[in-house]
């Protein structure tokens, strides 16, 4: 019996969680509690199509998750907007900001993550944006509408996406990133490049080896930055986009082991055996070679882990594995990301015959560790299938845009 | 409003009014259908709102290199009959459109 499942966490993980524990066992008492007032729904758009939408009235069916009808079919209660507070592990009970207790027989840390506050002078004036809310990209949207000039700080995924969109209805945008080059940690050289290449074509301005130091304060606005290098550039509005960090507060004052992130075994149990922790919250241990623990902030990785953990509360469990997956668009263009590239020597490329897109396999030593794909959905397909079955494919057959990769992962015996 | 039939994987019908322009695995997802997961909420970054076309092919788009390829990523076995949801923009014509969801999608 799988008792009463309440699931801290309103978003892709836990909703996906509630979904697939129903679809398992229709007897489980589920419970979703939620932070913000919404219906769960869909953040990857609120960085990309809901900032150009200029049909705001059909904002909630671009980006909502799932129907309350659906809720109430699935017999899956639903509270939002009322944060849990406190965990009493003892008295296995969470606590509302309403006053509200709900007693657990499992509990599911869904809680994601928060993003990094930009902390210098002026950092929290009015015209100072962030982005990871609907609310607050229904604000960001409202504000791009002024046409001037924005600066977005950091030159991460999502501050990447921001500025494209502003680039379509704003008269001047610039980005900001503080390391040497766009997407450090994230992607190769090679893709950063091209992407880099990308903003400059349409026409955004991208500053790197710079942070900035100072928020230009006029009339009780934001209305500029200044950088490490000394450059003022005077705006209209700013956007940061600097990262996130694990909203991991209940963990830590429940007592559980946190680490950049709730810690979790490979089953995606806490330290608690009655709590588990799921999506961009959780740091779980890599299936990847290596292991080591790793966190991922991504929707494949919510819905991974969610229904990785589904399955062991309903009866027998197995260890998350996945090979993680992310994807971005930028005007119009798609990126998608099989594999975590960090750490990568080399790097091959292998473009279409047609030079409409290519992608870049990621090596350490012999080692695949990940590819990127522009405008290449067959390779991306094909590259997932490589290192799902671990296969290492051999760079000089990498770089070749005849060579299928699809075939080769389902016939090659593994490395 | 045009009609869309979802067969479930246990065999049930659920029929859905869908208004003109709205993807059939928006329809899905809105009215509860279960096993249209839709990950990337139809941006044709995943392939968790495949679906097999029983019936109403005649008036289908067609289909994009980008779809074809992200097919090939399926998790239950693509057939003839395959298509992501997300990219069947519901249209007139399109009334009585019949999709079987598959048993799985991740």
């Amino acid at each position: 019996m799988t008792g009463h499942v309440v699931v801290v966490g309103g978003g892709h993980a836990g909703v996906e969680l509630a979904a697939t524990v129903r679809a398992a066992d229709p007897l489980a008492a589920l419970t979703i509690l939620g932070e913000e007032p919404h219906l769960p729904y869909h953040r990857p758009p609120l960085s990309k199509g809901i900032l150009g939408a200029t049909n705001p009235t059909e904002d909630s069916a671009v980006v909502g998750l799932r129907a309350l009808k659906w809720f109430e079919q699935k017999d899956i209660a639903l509270r939002t907007g009322d944060p849990v507070v406190q965990i009493d592990c003892n008295q296995r009970a969470v606590k509302l900001s309403s006053g509200a207790e709900v007693a657990y027989d499992q509990l599911v840390l869904a809680t994601g993550s928060r993003n990094l506050e930009l902390k210098v002078p002026g950092g929290d004036l009015p015209g100072v944006h962030y982005l990871r809310t609907f609310d607050e990209a229904v604000q960001l949207r409202s504000a791009l509408r002024c046409g001037g000039s924005v600066v977005v700080v950091g030159g991460g995924f999502i501050g990447l996406e921001i500025a494209a969109c502003a680039s379509k209805v704003m008269r001047s945008v610039t980005v900001v990133e503080a390391a040497n080059r766009l997407l450090p940690r994230s992607v190769s050289e090679v893709t950063a490049v091209h992407l880099s290449d990308m903003h400059a074509a349409n026409g955004v301005a991208v500053l790197v080896g710079q942070s900035v130091t100072r928020i230009i304060e006029d009339a009780g606005r934001a209305a500029g930055v200044v950088t490490s290098a000394g450059t003022v550039l005077p705006c209209d509005l700013v956007v940061v986009g600097i990262g996130v960090v694990p909203a991991t507060e209940l963990a830590v004052s429940a007592g559980l082991r946190v680490d950049n992130g709730v810690l979790v075994d490979s089953f995606l149990r806490t330290s608690d055996e009655r709590i588990s922790a799921i999506g961009d919250c959780a740091a779980f241990p890599s299936a990847d070679r290596d292991g080591g623990q790793v966190r991922l902030e991504s929707v494949q990785n919510a819905v991974g882990h969610a229904r990785c953990l589904a399955a062991r509360l309903t009866g027998t469990g197995a260890p998350y594995s996945a090979v993680p997956w992310f994807w971005t668009e930028q005007y119009g263009a798609k990126v998608q990301m099989v594999g975590l590239v960090q750490g990568h020597d080399r790097t091959v490329v292998r473009r279409s015959q047609d030079n409409s897109g290519f992608s870049v396999f990621c090596y350490a030593g012999e080692r695949l560790l990940g590819v990127e794909s522009v405008n290449r959905v067959r390779d991306h397909v094909g590259a997932r299938a490589l290192l799902e079955n671990r296969i290492d494919l051999a760079p000089e057959l990498a770089a070749r845009p005849d060579v299928d990769l699809r075939q080769i992962a389902h016939s090659a015996p593994a490395a | 409003m045009p009609t869309v039939i979802y067969i479930l994987d246990d065999g049930t019908r659920e029929e859905v009014s869908v208004p003109v322009g709205t993807p059939v695995m928006k329809a899905a997802v809105a009215n509860g259908i279960d096993g249209i997961v839709a990950e990337c909420g139809g941006n044709l970054a995943c392939s968790t709102c495949h679906v097999y076309v029983e019936d109403g092919w005649g008036a289908l788009p067609a289909l994009s290199e980008d779809e074809d390829d992200m097919l090939e990523a399926t998790t239950a076995p693509r057939t003839e009959q395959s298509r992501l949801s997300c990219q069947l923009v519901m249209t007139p014509e399109l009334d009585g459109l019949v999709v079987r969801v598959p048993e799985s999608q991740v």
